[in-house]
């Protein structure tokens, strides 16, 4: 009978489909996993609502389950319970070595224009605050794109969430 | 979920899918391309709402989201007249952005406050979303706020907004049947 333990490290093994560098359980967006009557239920939250990566990551799951011999059962929890937050250290680090700047912390509110237009948001690459917004919006819903004046680099920005 | 709110998540959906295929209209033609980018990505974000929406009330009528959002005709759609413009027009859009955007912040504010737990859950992820959308309203209209062309749009935009539901432009019924021709287009046995 398959373990929850087995469970974490065979979904551990599963890269974000947009950013491959970061795991599913890195990302945190794995919520819960559950184990009744040789079904695997699984709780997973999308990073934004639209991701197009949902059924992809969905289908991804389900396979590495079976492959325990074990029917899955994956449930896609839509509330506010998920943040960038979860972003396990790990997971942070990871996405800084691969040019992508680590989310800020999620404050009761949310992010203002004036914060984000703001020299806060350090580059990934020279690790310098010198840095300005380009665009809200990036490749995907997930990411902003910032300008490093410092090392002349542009990088992808993490959205809080 | 009581009527009402049941009533008023509908609106919400197919304001946010309708409004979903209009910003998706800019892709490979807006006047900047990080503005290609913005429409591209809000656009998306805006039809992930709808359907998060339409799953959660399909769920109580027993039908698929993808049925309630699509096989309904244009007339029983509950959007505002604002969203269903096809407005290839740069001042136009962006005062519709700010527009909507301004009363979709009230009424989610509202939405999260309900009793159903879930319906609250989903309303405060959407406007964490939302507040991305909000800023670049914002942006825009702090730039363009003293251009008479962007005045004159807001003025002529904003009375659609609180315009009857039940009232539809013939250009709803224009985009229902680009919306029906894309997913008959779907090959039989494949999914999207």
């Amino acid at each position: 009978m398959v373990t929850t333990e087995q469970v974490w490290e065979a979904l551990a093994e599963i890269p974000d489909p947009e950013i491959p560098v970061i795991s599913l359980v890195d990302l945190g967006v794995i919520r819960d996993v559950g184990i009744a009557n040789g079904s695997v239920r699984v709780e997973f939250t999308p990073t934004f609502l639209g991701c197009p990566a949902l059924e992809v990551m969905r289908d991804a799951m389900a396979e590495r389950i079976r492959a325990l011999g074990a029917e899955p059962d994956i449930v896609v929890r839509t509330d506010d319970s998920w943040s960038t937050d979860r972003i396990t250290p790990q997971g942070r680090e990871k996405l800084r070595e691969s040019g992508f700047a680590p989310p800020a912390p999620r404050e009761t509110s949310a992010p203002t224009l004036v914060q984000l237009q703001s020299n806060a948001f350090r580059c990934p690459y020279c690790g310098s605050t010198d840095t300005r917004l380009e665009n809200i919006f990036g490749p995907t819903p997930c990411r902003s794109l910032r300008y490093c004046s410092n090392c002349r680099q542009p990088f992808e920005q993490f959205k809080t969430i | 979920m009581n009527e009402s709110e049941a009533h008023s998540l509908l609106a919400i959906a197919d304001d946010e899918l309708i409004l979903g295929w209009r910003d998706s209209e800019w892709t490979g033609i807006a006047p900047l391309l990080e503005e290609d980018v913005a429409f591209s990505s809000i656009a998306q974000n805006e039809i992930g709402h709808a359907r998060a929406l339409y799953e959660l009330l399909a769920r109580e009528r027993g039908i698929t989201a993808d049925e309630l959002a699509f096989d309904r005709s244009p007339e029983e759609y509950r959007c505002s007249r604002l969203v269903e413009l096809r407005l290839l027009d740069w001042e136009k859009t962006v005062a519709r952005q700010y527009l909507y955007e301004q009363a979709d912040a009230k009424r989610l504010e509202q939405l999260m406050q309900s009793d159903d737990p879930e319906l609250a859950g989903l309303a405060a992820k959407i406007d964490r979303e939302e507040a991305y959308h909000r800023m670049h309203a914002q942006m825009w209209f702090e730039r363009l706020k003293d251009e008479p062309r962007f005045t004159a749009a807001l003025e002529e935009l904003r009375p659609l907004l609180d315009a009857d539901r039940d009232e539809h432009s013939p250009e709803l019924s224009e985009l229902w049947d680009e919306m029906t021709m894309v997913r008959r287009s779907q090959p039989a046995g494949t999914a999207w």
